[in-house]
């Protein structure tokens, strides 16, 4: 058994998703999205969680939940920097936001900065490109942006 | 020909709350429903095999024969999947679509729900496009609210519909349609074997059939007005519109819809408004990362459309055009889109897995200057070792990209190759 429950709310919202699939097995990605969205990261206790609500072994939720890039698979910091530097952003200047993080933030892709405030992830294609370079602030797209809009948008994670 | 815009997809785009359904309603939204439920399910059918729609998904599939592949409706259910997905790099039309017009979307499901005889609805869609599916939900709630789909269709029509928007995980091939169905019955996105003869999807061994959101959305209109208000725009073998993209250092980058057959240098040039100041272009990718590339000289040849892009050694793809301007060096062009196949490969067959793996490698050290024409050579053989040998077609659209690249750029290959010997 698992520690990690559903918020009574989620608990909810996963009756009501699931109640529109016509098996339980496709509530694999809702329910993952619900634990990360509570959680903000899939835990292995979660992922416990998940495979007794939906009849699947632990390993089963884990090989599931590796392959979807999405799911942070440990915590990450409060403010998720998702920048894209596929070719349309390469070109457009996603390299240089890529190293005005390391300057001022001083993370690298993959790295979370001490405070725990800010995970950087470098990621493929958004679909963004007729805006790149771009990132994602939380799931937020900023697209069209400049050092200095990049510089603003940092400052204003408070 | 100077290049046109018609718009047929994107009419409401640049209408203020077009994603309300009050606002809708007005411009005409959902107007297509009375004349589909005066049609018998066959006549739809029919109608959309005469206007010659095709795939907007990237492989242009004709889609009026794809919906014949439902086999008759006996007591099994039957689904509509429609593939949101949209991973392919340079392509970023159908989020225009949930965010500006989601309703163009309801009605289009409405349209071939009723066609292909199904009364539930899954729309697949990344991830990453949290804003976009919350705006889509919100119509769908709306449209639920009113009356306008669950148990009868605009409070009137005896036929339930249901509709479920399901999130992505951030997985590049369940774009793929077999993918597709695999993730949303909770698997891994591997795509599944073709079967030999032409058949519909399987969805829990269920019929299903999977059709991309834009061709969803370029239904209602050929519904309410007939073939040939389709048929009029196009060419004869690419009848329509298409959303076309553009991305890259053009002064106006974005999403156009425009029929099929446009010359892509006017395109780039009149309505991309031609390359930023300074700039000089250098070649395209014409229609997201797995197509074949152009060259400068190539570009002024093509036109888009399916039929021109194969006369060239292309494909047309989804349309999303990646422009390249003269400063980049193709090498790196060549690192980046492999380290995303690498990235995004499923790792199901080995030539794919394992092939990607080895691009990535040997790029890395022609980049480091380490490279020689063996390696080049190396990267040729890969390529033509994961064509045709996988599942799906991702290894051949990592063959289509990388050997155009090596081959129409060699050059600036071999210029790494003496660097390292001037050190």
């Amino acid at each position: 058994m698992s520690k990690f429950k559903y918020t009574e709310e989620n608990e909810k919202e996963f009756a009501r998703i699931a109640a529109k699939y016509p098996k339980i097995d496709a509530m694999m990605l809702p329910a993952l999205w619900l634990v990360q969205e509570q959680e903000g990261w899939v835990s292995p206790d979660s992922m416990v969680f998940v495979a007794d609500k939906l009849g699947k072994t632990p390993i089963e939720v884990y090989e599931f939940a590796t392959f979807y890039t999405m799911f942070n698979l440990k915590p990450i910091g409060t403010y998720h920097i998702e920048l894209c530097k596929t070719l349309s952003c390469m070109i457009m200047g996603a390299p240089a936001l890529k190293k005005f993080i390391k300057d001022t933030i001083g993370i690298e892709p993959g790295e979370t900065s001490q405070d725990g405030k800010f995970h950087l992830t470098e990621v493929e294609c958004q679909g963004a490109c007729g805006g790149a370079p771009m990132i994602a602030l939380n799931h937020t797209y900023h697209e069209n942006l400049t050092v200095d809009k990049l510089k603003k948008i940092i400052q204003e994670c408070k | 020909m100077a290049a046109d815009i018609v718009k047929i997809v994107s009419k409401n785009f640049d209408i203020p709350d077009s994603h309300k359904l009050e606002v809708a309603l007005k411009n005409g939204r959902y107007s297509s429903i009375d004349k589909l439920f005066s049609m018998t399910p066959e006549d739809v059918t029919e109608e959309v095999c005469k206007s010659g729609l095709r795939g907007k998904g990237g492989g242009g599939a004709a889609c009026g024969p794809k919906w014949k592949l439902m086999p008759p409706i006996d007591e099994r259910p039957r689904y509509l999947i429609c593939n949101g997905d949209e991973s392919e790099p340079g392509t970023f039309k159908d989020r225009q679509l949930f965010q500006y017009d989601p309703h163009l979307l309801i009605e289009g499901i409405i349209c071939t729900c009723y066609a292909i005889g199904a009364h539930e609805s899954f729309i697949y869609i990344r991830g990453e496009y949290k804003f976009f599916i919350d705006q889509l939900n919100n119509a769908i709630d709306e449209a639920y609210e009113k009356g306008i789909i669950g148990k009868k269709v605009m409070n009137k029509y005896d036929f339930p519909i249901d509709i479920t928007v399901h999130r992505g995980g951030g997985a590049y091939i369940c774009g793929e349609k077999s993918a597709l169905i695999e993730s949303l019955e909770g698997k891994r996105g591997h795509p599944r074997l073709k079967p030999h003869g032409k058949e519909c999807e399987w969805f829990y061994d269920m019929p299903a059939t999977v059709n991309n959101v834009e061709t969803i959305a370029s239904v209602p209109h050929i519904v309410e007005n007939g073939y040939e208000a389709y048929t009029k725009y196009g060419t004869e073998k690419a009848p329509g519109t298409m959303l076309f993209a553009m991305s890259g250092p053009v002064k106006n980058p974005g999403v156009y819809e425009m029929p099929y057959g446009n010359k892509m240098l006017d395109v780039i040039n009149e309505i991309g408004g031609g390359m930023q100041d300074g700039l000089k272009l250098k070649a395209v990718i014409p229609g997201g990362a797995s197509c074949p590339i152009l060259t400068a000289q190539e570009v002024e040849k093509a036109y888009l459309d399916y039929e021109s892009m194969w006369d060239i050694g292309s494909t047309l793809g989804t349309g999303g055009m990646m422009i390249i301007p003269e400063n980049v060096s193709m090498v790196d062009v060549a690192k980046n889109l492999i380290e995303f196949y690498h990235h995004e490969s499923c790792g199901q067959c080995t030539p794919c897995r394992e092939g990607t793996g080895w691009i990535d490698t040997i790029l890395k050290k022609v980049i480091d200057g380490n490279g020689s024409e063996d390696d080049l050579e190396t990267i040729l053989d890969v390529c033509e070792t994961m064509n045709g040998k996988t599942i799906c077609v991702f290894a051949p659209a990592v063959k289509d990209i990388i050997k155009s690249i090596v081959i129409k750029y060699r050059h600036e290959f071999v210029e790494h190759f003496n660097k390292k010997q001037l050190n």
